[in-house]
């Protein structure tokens, strides 16, 4: 799909098509999860076709999670490495959040936000792996002491990774002609000058 | 409400009070392993009663047979050889559920009602309404339920709820041919143990006494020791057993606060738009870009 020849290229197709197998993942995985979480949210689990099939859908949705976000972290980790220009970033995060960006130091790719947002994405779904397995009583059966470690590092880490995705989508929705990005590859060259002026100007070469 | 005998005080994955305005008496099972002789009735009791039947399994090598709980043997008879001032004692222990004042599976559940405290205090699980998570299990101070690998449901020992519904003690109790199961309101049986364990003091042993565990706020099945200073002896009966504080922090105060910790960033970023509007490309920029262009 053509629109303005001169828009600048942020994400490939296949890089769209993981990103949003892990966004899947997540929804359906979150809904199911929160559903264990808490009794007020047992009933999503009447979306998976009840109880039983929430359970027994929820890990393996996990895995293909994990195995797509692996792919993008191989993909985008080299571009999230934190610098010092990311940090300060991060400490001026106020500014941001006034919607008074003129100031804020000049981001590349990504800016101290989504890096960080990358990390605890990865960290989480690291722990949510691991801990996730040794729950997963269909397959394994772990020392009980184990399991109830499990179970407390699966749910916090869960909890942290959701509250930190609502951020990335609010995130998305707010910073007018982001979303784009991730649903047909490009952004306006405006958008990238104002909000990555450093990959910006790696692009265009000015 | 249907039998009285079976009202629900306590209902898993539910945050709002269950009936309460009916009263009745708590029961409870009494096992004096004192008087215990292994003979294994109760055990095929609960398999006629309940029409449960194990897998024929093979001789360990010692008197354990099934060797532990299974999702069709509810019970257990344990044996444990142990020397106490150079003579051999014979420790015979009825395994299974303990049916906690304060039971770990029904905290753990998720499942609405898959868990049930009678107000008579058995603890049933409802297996229509298992989801077959094992949570149970994690739950579980004393290591109880189990869950099938036919049917992917936790299963343990009811108490014979079905029968103490309707005013009958439990199977295992019946089946008992020394007495040394004994059934009724849990003050009378607190009663007897308190009889047997002055016996069983004139009779040497001092540390004789009644394993109702605080800490889980007592028991629904209580056991008479010969050493009740050591439960441990008795096939790892818990010294302390109480709801694993992993369990507490899973499955406690944090669970409603992190739902609200939830919402609170859901509804922040809600309105940080209404109130910051959105972050769009300034005209300025775009300005700049044209400008860009032109030259």
């Amino acid at each position: 799909m053509i629109r303005d020849p001169k828009d600048l290229k942020r994400y490939t197709a296949s890089e769209r098509v993981n990103h949003w197998i892990i966004g899947m993942c997540f929804i359906l995985l979150a809904l199911s999860g929160l559903a264990f979480f808490h009794p007020a949210f047992f009933p999503l689990t009447s979306l998976f076709g009840g109880g039983v099939w929430a359970r027994i859908l929820h890990p393996y949705i996990g895995v293909v999670l994990a195995i797509s976000f692996l792919l993008i972290f191989m993909r985008f980790h080299r571009l999230n490495v934190m610098t010092d220009r990311d940090w300060q970033w991060l400490r001026r995060i106020r500014e941001m959040a006034n919607g008074d960006d003129h100031n804020m130091p000049e981001q590349g790719k990504y800016n101290g936000g989504q890096k960080l947002f990358f990390w605890v994405q990865g960290i989480c779904i690291l722990l949510l792996f691991i801990t996730g397995l040794m729950l997963w009583r269909a397959w394994f059966d772990l020392p009980v002491t184990l399991v109830r470690v499990a179970a407390v590092i699966h749910s916090a880490s869960a909890a942290i990774m959701i509250a930190f995705t609502f951020i990335h989508i609010y995130a998305a929705i707010w910073v007018k002609g982001s979303v784009r990005a991730m649903w047909y590859g490009t952004v306006t060259r405006a958008w990238a000058r104002q909000h990555h002026r450093d990959w910006y100007r790696q692009i265009v070469g000015k | 409400m249907a039998l009285q005998s079976l009202d629900i005080k306590n209902r898993s994955a539910t945050t709002t009070p269950t009936p309460q305005a009916r009263s009745t008496v708590e029961v409870a099972k009494l096992i004096d392993v004192s008087t215990c002789i292994g003979c294994k009735a109760c055990q095929a009791a609960c398999m006629e009663w309940n029409d449960i039947r194990d897998e024929v399994g093979s001789c360990s090598g010692v008197y354990d047979n099934p060797t532990n709980l299974t999702e069709n043997s509810w019970t257990v008879m344990r044996f444990s050889e142990i020397e106490e001032q150079g003579k051999l004692e014979w420790l015979i222990r009825k395994d299974g559920c303990m049916h906690c004042a304060d039971p770990g599976c029904l905290k753990a559940c998720p499942s609405p009602g898959a868990i049930v405290q009678y107000a008579n205090g058995i603890v049933d699980f409802h297996e229509e309404n298992c989801i077959g998570c094992g949570y149970c299990i994690t739950g579980c101070p004393f290591d109880v339920p189990r869950i099938s690998k036919k049917d992917n449901k936790a299963y343990k020992c009811t108490l014979c709820s079905d029968r103490v519904a309707v005013n009958q003690g439990p199977a295992c109790v019946k089946a008992c041919p020394t007495g040394a199961l004994q059934f009724g309101s849990k003050e009378d049986m607190k009663d007897y143990a308190q009889e047997r364990i002055a016996d069983l003091k004139e009779r040497g042993f001092d540390k004789a006494g009644l394993y109702d565990p605080p800490g889980v706020g007592g028991t629904h099945v209580m056991y008479v020791l010969h050493h009740a200073d050591r439960p441990q002896l008795y096939s790892g009966l818990p010294q302390d057993p109480q709801i694993s504080p992993l369990v507490a922090i899973w499955k406690g105060a944090t669970k409603p606060l992190a739902a609200l910790a939830l919402g609170l960033v859901a509804l922040g970023s809600l309105f940080h738009y209404v109130i910051k509007g959105p972050n769009e490309v300034s005209k300025e920029t775009e300005a700049e870009v044209e400008k860009e262009d032109a030259a």
